[in-house]
């Protein structure tokens, strides 16, 4: 198996790479055909720039979860923790009071560094305590819910200087030439995570990681730090979609960034990494975040499918996408 | 209402007090009371209510002890009710997590005599209960209908839905019944899951899809909060009002400021747990009956009344 995965990598890719890469945009393609068959008022560019600008934050955490996933890892608990960053950082803003840039600027780092320390207890557990990532990052996920709803005794966690919400707000509802600026941060912060993953020996180490541990070890690959880092990336990430997510709709509930985990690593399946590490795909990534936002929009869009039925004909849609995909691979 | 309902009951706990004053005394009596651990909104307002009314109670009755349990869910509840008994509880005051699964352990609990008090959920065995408080969700979906039959008249409604469950299948349906022959029409339904996020996306689609909307029955002020994000984003100056439910400080707040799209809210209180305790503590301290069914209105807030349902310390 060991060798076979390693042939693989070796031989096949440069042959098989583009249509693989390519399959996530073409599926892309065939839902934005269907989208327009469906409802002319898809094709709006209002409509169009909302669903994309939603994705934001689960393209942004996705972009973390390819590195995880990549390096033969997984987390579960990043919708938790982007609520608990959310939540930590709004208390802040409050306790600082103030309505200035300053202000806002130590809420962002704060948030940034309490999602970072996150990731990087995670990734500590993991490699140090030797535990199974799906188990620790479940554990961690109860953690962090738990402690935002403590934060909020149940409620609501709002920001109250009203001059500080307007003047976040733009964040999430300004735009920069028509581009808005969540979907301007999605694509930094996923040009970012190319550069990263192919380009450098981190990279490198960490799809290697990924493809088999043993090897790895014996190339020399540090282990325990490459893992770490994965974690601590996929935390910095959770905070940087909740700088975004937060002028949104200025307030963490105990429900914020529920499901996001499956949500994230539905986004990086689609864009064709694999599930069992080796293969990390960035732009397959953010393009299968959006693919699942466009799934939601075109059902409310749709006339004809029962309210009740949503769900259903939702997931038979992504399925049916991955097929054309695998389809469109094998077929090369 | 429920304001109301406490009031009079703590007046007549006081003046049984008063009466019976050196009895009272001696009388000891616990009540356990199991809720839902603060996972959303309004169980935050539930808890937040359980507590506050067992300090109040404990003042009011000496001798009265009020242990208060919250649990995650259906199975923990059912774990939380034991411990509660072999504490020897005298009384139960239970908001069960679901009908189904807390049905046997209440009863278990009925048999060694305690005095059962359910509230908003009923068991499946009604039997069980001496008392039960309910809210009204039928009604709840009735009083929301009735607002916009009286005050849009007619025009064209987008409806959100909340988690499919037997709450939201009464409302919506009552909803529903309540505009029949009446000029408002209900052009989509969708669910957002009492989701503040969830409620922007979709209300996002909505006004993508629909040209022309009058007004939004969000149905629940979690949802509501959403909605207005998403209108204000879409600049949209053709929908008239906003219509949310259960009656979230921030939103009563809305309506008492006179905010124009937020003119009203449909009261679903989770401080209906006080009036449960109030009720049952009143049973062991005065000789007024207390057996029998509670049903609270699901009552429209306007500006005139909004004073009386805003709790600014509550979470909720």
């Amino acid at each position: 198996m060991t060798e076979s995965v390693l042939r693989t990598g070796a031989e096949k890719r440069r042959f098989s790479i583009d249509m693989r890469a390519l399959s996530p945009f073409i599926a892309l393609l065939v839902l934005v055909i269907a989208g327009a068959l469906i409802n002319p008022d898809f094709l709006t560019t209002s409509n169009l720039l909302n669903v994309v600008t939603r994705s934001a934050f689960i393209a942004i955490i996705a972009v973390g979860a390819t590195f995880v996933i990549a390096g033969g890892g997984l987390d579960l608990s990043v919708g938790s923790m982007a609520a608990l960053t959310a939540g930590v950082m709004i208390l802040t803003l409050n306790n600082l009071g103030g309505g200035d840039l300053g202000t806002l600027a130590i809420g962002m780092l704060v948030a940034i560094a309490l999602s970072a320390t996150c990731g990087l207890a995670n990734g500590l557990i993991v490699t140090f305590g030797r535990i199974e990532p799906f188990i620790v990052t479940l554990g961690t996920m109860g953690i962090f819910r738990s402690l935002v709803i403590w934060l909020a005794a149940g409620g609501t966690i709002t920001m109250r200087n009203f001059d500080l919400r307007e003047m976040y707000r733009p964040v999430y509802f300004g735009s920069i030439f028509g581009i808005p600026i969540p979907i301007i941060a999605f694509l930094v912060v996923a040009a970012i995570g190319a550069l990263i993953l192919y380009r450098t020996s981190f990279g490198r180490h960490v799809v290697a990681l990924g493809s088999n541990e043993d090897v790895a070890r014996y190339s020399g690959v540090p282990i325990w730090r490459v893992r770490t880092l994965t974690y601590i990336i996929q935390g910095i990430c959770v905070g940087i979609a909740v700088l975004v997510y937060v002028p949104r709709l200025g307030s963490a509930t105990p429900t914020t960034g529920l499901l996001w985990e499956l949500q994230a690593i539905t986004a990086v399946v689609i864009g064709g990494t694999a599930l069992r590490g080796g293969i990390g795909r960035v732009w397959g990534t953010v393009v299968g975040a959006v693919i699942l936002e466009l799934v939601a929009n075109i059902m409310v869009l749709s006339n004809f499918v029962s309210e009740f039925l949503v769900g259903a004909v939702q997931g038979a849609i992504i399925i049916i996408a991955m097929l054309v995909q695998r389809s469109v691979h094998r077929g090369r | 209402m429920k304001a109301t309902v406490l009031k009079i009951a703590m007046a007549a706990g006081l003046m049984a007090g008063v009466a019976t004053g050196a009895m009272a005394q001696q009388k000891n009596v616990t009540i356990g009371v199991s809720i839902p651990a603060a996972t959303h909104g309004w169980t935050g307002g539930v808890v937040y209510h359980a507590q506050e009314t067992a300090k109040q109670l404990e003042k009011t009755y000496p001798g009265l002890k009020v242990v208060v349990k919250t649990s995650p869910d259906g199975a923990s509840q059912a774990n939380a009710l034991d411990d509660l008994t072999s504490q020897k509880v005298d009384a139960l005051v239970v908001l069960p997590f679901n009908s189904d699964e807390l049905t046997n352990p209440v009863r278990e609990i009925k048999k060694r005599g305690t005095f059962i008090t359910v509230v908003d959920r009923g068991l499946k065995d009604a039997s069980i209960q001496d008392i039960y408080v309910a809210g009204n969700n039928p009604e709840f979906g009735r009083v929301a209908g009735k607002y916009f039959v009286d005050n849009l008249k007619q025009g064209n409604v987008v409806v959100f839905r909340g988690i499919p469950t037997v709450i939201d299948e009464e409302r919506v349906t009552n909803f529903e019944k309540a505009l029949e022959g009446s000029g408002v029409k209900v052009i989509d339904k969708q669910y957002a899951n009492w989701n503040r996020d969830d409620a922007f996306k979709v209300m996002q689609d909505y006004l993508a899809k629909h040209p022309k909307i009058d007004a939004v029955w969000a149905s629940d002020d979690d949802m509501a909060l959403g909605v207005m994000e998403a209108i204000r984003q879409g600049k949209r100056e053709d929908i008239k009002f906003v219509l949310g439910g259960a009656g979230m400080k921030d939103m009563v707040k809305k309506v008492m400021d006179g905010d124009k799209m937020i003119p009203a809210d449909v009261s679903y209180p989770p401080s209906m747990i006080a009036t449960a305790m109030v009720v049952t503590a009143a049973n062991f301290y005065t000789s007024a009956p207390m057996r029998g069914t509670y049903v609270l209105n699901a009552q429209l807030i306007t500006k005139d009344n909004a004073k009386e349902h805003y709790f600014p310390n509550s979470p909720f």
